[in-house]
């Protein structure tokens, strides 16, 4: 499962312009990493999903786009149960991963957490140093042995999103001392060093200029090959340029999950074509 | 044009409004300081802190005892007073929005408005009269129950200030709770906490009702916590009182001392606040 992380880390610069490749095998035949059926959630008496059935497939990039307030991000944030802090929210449905169902009364969100990893609109890395905001969540899983493999794994994760070069001089310097890119980027290595089986993604490059927004984008092309990603994004053409599958949110409800081109060039729904041509949004 | 110069007029005369306001607020600090100082220093030299009170009629003494137990006094108080506020004020923090949290904040704001004299009768009632003894350990109580609104309110407010992101980062890599505020948020919050555990020792420092009947006082040094120990504020208020001239002259030293010492907490405060957020951000 774990990915070899100093493979993906050689500079792959220019690959975002590349297109999903065309055809390829159908949907239903890709493994699925994650199975939503008939999932409904609701804030306090605000319904906010509507019985969402989707199978989400393995590493795989797959975009959730759809106009302000359509409920993407709180179905992303429902697929790490990180909707649990939020006093009275409520899911019903079912969630399975690995043949299990998030919302099982076995389940333990903390325990979960730590196989599925997200990353947050605004980057968040802790008041504290560069290695230690990767070391953080090492230690918490008491995945490292001795100090040479936490050296191994900052070093690992760092190489993994892209920041390495950047900061291995000054990895005991302030991480705030970073920039908003780099930041970022931090929190991507953060994420991937527990080795998640999924990485949530909460429109990570929003709040970001073009330069650090295509650097991310770069990375998450590249995580493609080890990880289940998932992306929340504002951004049409980033959904076209980073993932492979793409789902239409509209209203709570999953209005048409495809292929990102089946998407973009063809939908069958008149909103998804709407949404996509800018009709709306 | 005749409204510009209106504007410009009423401007004129709200911002040197402002201006005498802000002077007026600063006289009686300066006044203060002023006193304090030009009187105070006539008296203050390296006998004031290091010999014992003089007898009465006799020239010169010090006040060693009366320093040394404002020194014990505030370190009891904080001692009491740290643990607990900070705990009470975490929990208020995590827990906000529930009954018991309410009820934190509600006693804390209502201790923080009670006078200090009525704290001092209540640890008399009930550290000094059941072993009819006055002592150190019931003024250092005294002090940190006046300590503990305080540093229980600035711990919430400050674990409130940390940005929610910040927790959820910990949450998502599988922290609990429990630990996401110890480890993550906690630290964020410290220099300011810090800061206000800091403030709240300069504050108790000047505090002297609490300790009339608490502490008491002592003519001699002392350092037992069962036994009545002198304070800089007590000691000033009873020779300040006293109608030897030589008292009015060691009062008014140890006036100076003690906003001397109230200045260098606030200083230290600024200074470990800076230090430590300069760990954290880098710059």
């Amino acid at each position: 499962m774990s990915p070899n992380a100093t493979k993906l880390a050689t500079p792959t610069h220019g690959l975002v312009n590349v297109p999903p490749k065309k055809g390829g095998p159908p949907i239903e035949s890709l493994p699925t990493a994650i199975e939503v059926e008939k999932m409904s959630f609701y804030y306090g008496q605000t319904r906010a999903l509507f019985d969402i059935s989707v199978k989400l497939p393995a590493k795989l990039v797959t975009a959730f786009i759809g106009p302000s307030g359509c409920g993407k991000s709180t179905f992303l944030r429902t697929l790490n149960r990180m909707n649990d802090i939020i006093p009275g929210a409520r899911a019903t449905g079912m969630i399975m991963i690995d043949g299990k169902d998030l919302y099982g009364s076995d389940v333990d969100p903390v325990a979960l957490r730590r196989d599925v990893g997200m990353v947050f609109q605004k980057s968040n890395p802790f008041p504290k140093s560069i290695y230690d905001n990767i070391a953080y969540g090492v230690r918490l899983n008491k995945m490292a042995a001795s100090r040479a493999d936490m050296d191994a794994i900052v070093e690992e994760s760092l190489q993994s999103a892209a920041l390495w070069d950047e900061v291995k001089d000054r990895l005991h310097d302030s991480a705030l001392a970073l920039s908003g890119g780099q930041q970022q980027r931090l929190c991507i290595a953060r994420a991937l060093a527990i080795k998640p089986k999924i990485l949530l993604m909460d429109e990570p490059a929003s709040a970001l200029d073009p330069i650090a927004t295509q650097r991310i984008e770069e990375l998450i092309y590249r995580l493609r090959q080890a990880y289940t990603i998932i992306i929340v994004t504002h951004n049409m053409q980033q959904a076209a340029r980073v993932s492979d599958m793409t789902a239409l949110f509209w209203l709570g409800r999953l209005v048409e999950f495809d292929k990102t081109e089946q998407i973009f060039t063809n939908p069958h729904e008149q909103i998804t074509e709407d949404y996509v041509t800018g009709r709306f949004g | 044009m005749r409204n510009d110069a209106v504007r410009r007029l009423i401007s004129k005369v709200i911002t040197s409004l402002c201006a005498f306001a802000v002077l007026v607020a600063l006289v009686p600090l300066a006044l203060i300081l002023f006193l304090v100082i030009t009187q105070g220093i006539l008296s203050l030299n390296v006998d004031f802190f290091t010999r014992m009170p003089a007898p009465v009629g006799e020239a010169g003494g010090g006040m060693a005892n009366a320093i040394a137990g404002t020194l014990i006094l505030i370190g009891l108080g904080a001692v009491f007073a740290i643990p607990i506020g900070v705990i009470s004020g975490i929990y208020a923090a995590e827990f906000s929005g529930t009954k018991m949290a309410t009820a934190v904040q509600f006693a804390a704001d209502t201790l923080n408005g009670v006078p200090s004299i009525v704290i001092g009768v209540f640890v008399y009632g009930i550290a000094v009269l059941p072993v009819k003894q006055f002592s150190a350990a019931a003024g250092g109580l005294a002090l940190g129950v006046m300590m503990l609104p305080i540093i229980t309110r600035t711990t919430e407010e400050l674990l409130k200030l940390v940005p929610i992101s910040l927790r959820e980062g910990a949450l998502a890599l599988g922290a609990t709770r429990g630990w996401t505020t110890v480890s993550v948020v906690l630290p964020a919050a410290a220099p300011g906490i810090i800061t206000g555990i800091v403030l709240a020792l300069a504050r108790i420092a000047g505090e002297t009702a609490p300790l009339l009947f608490t502490a008491f006082n002592n003519r001699f040094f002392s350092t037992r916590l069962d036994q009545p120990i002198s304070s800089l504020t007590v000691q000033v208020f009873t020779y300040a009182i006293s109608p030897y001239q030589e008292w009015h002259r060691q009062a008014w030293a140890g006036a100076l001392v003690l906003v001397a010492l109230v200045l260098l907490c606030s200083v230290l405060a600024r200074y470990a606040t800076r230090r430590l957020e300069r760990l954290q951000t880098g710059h």
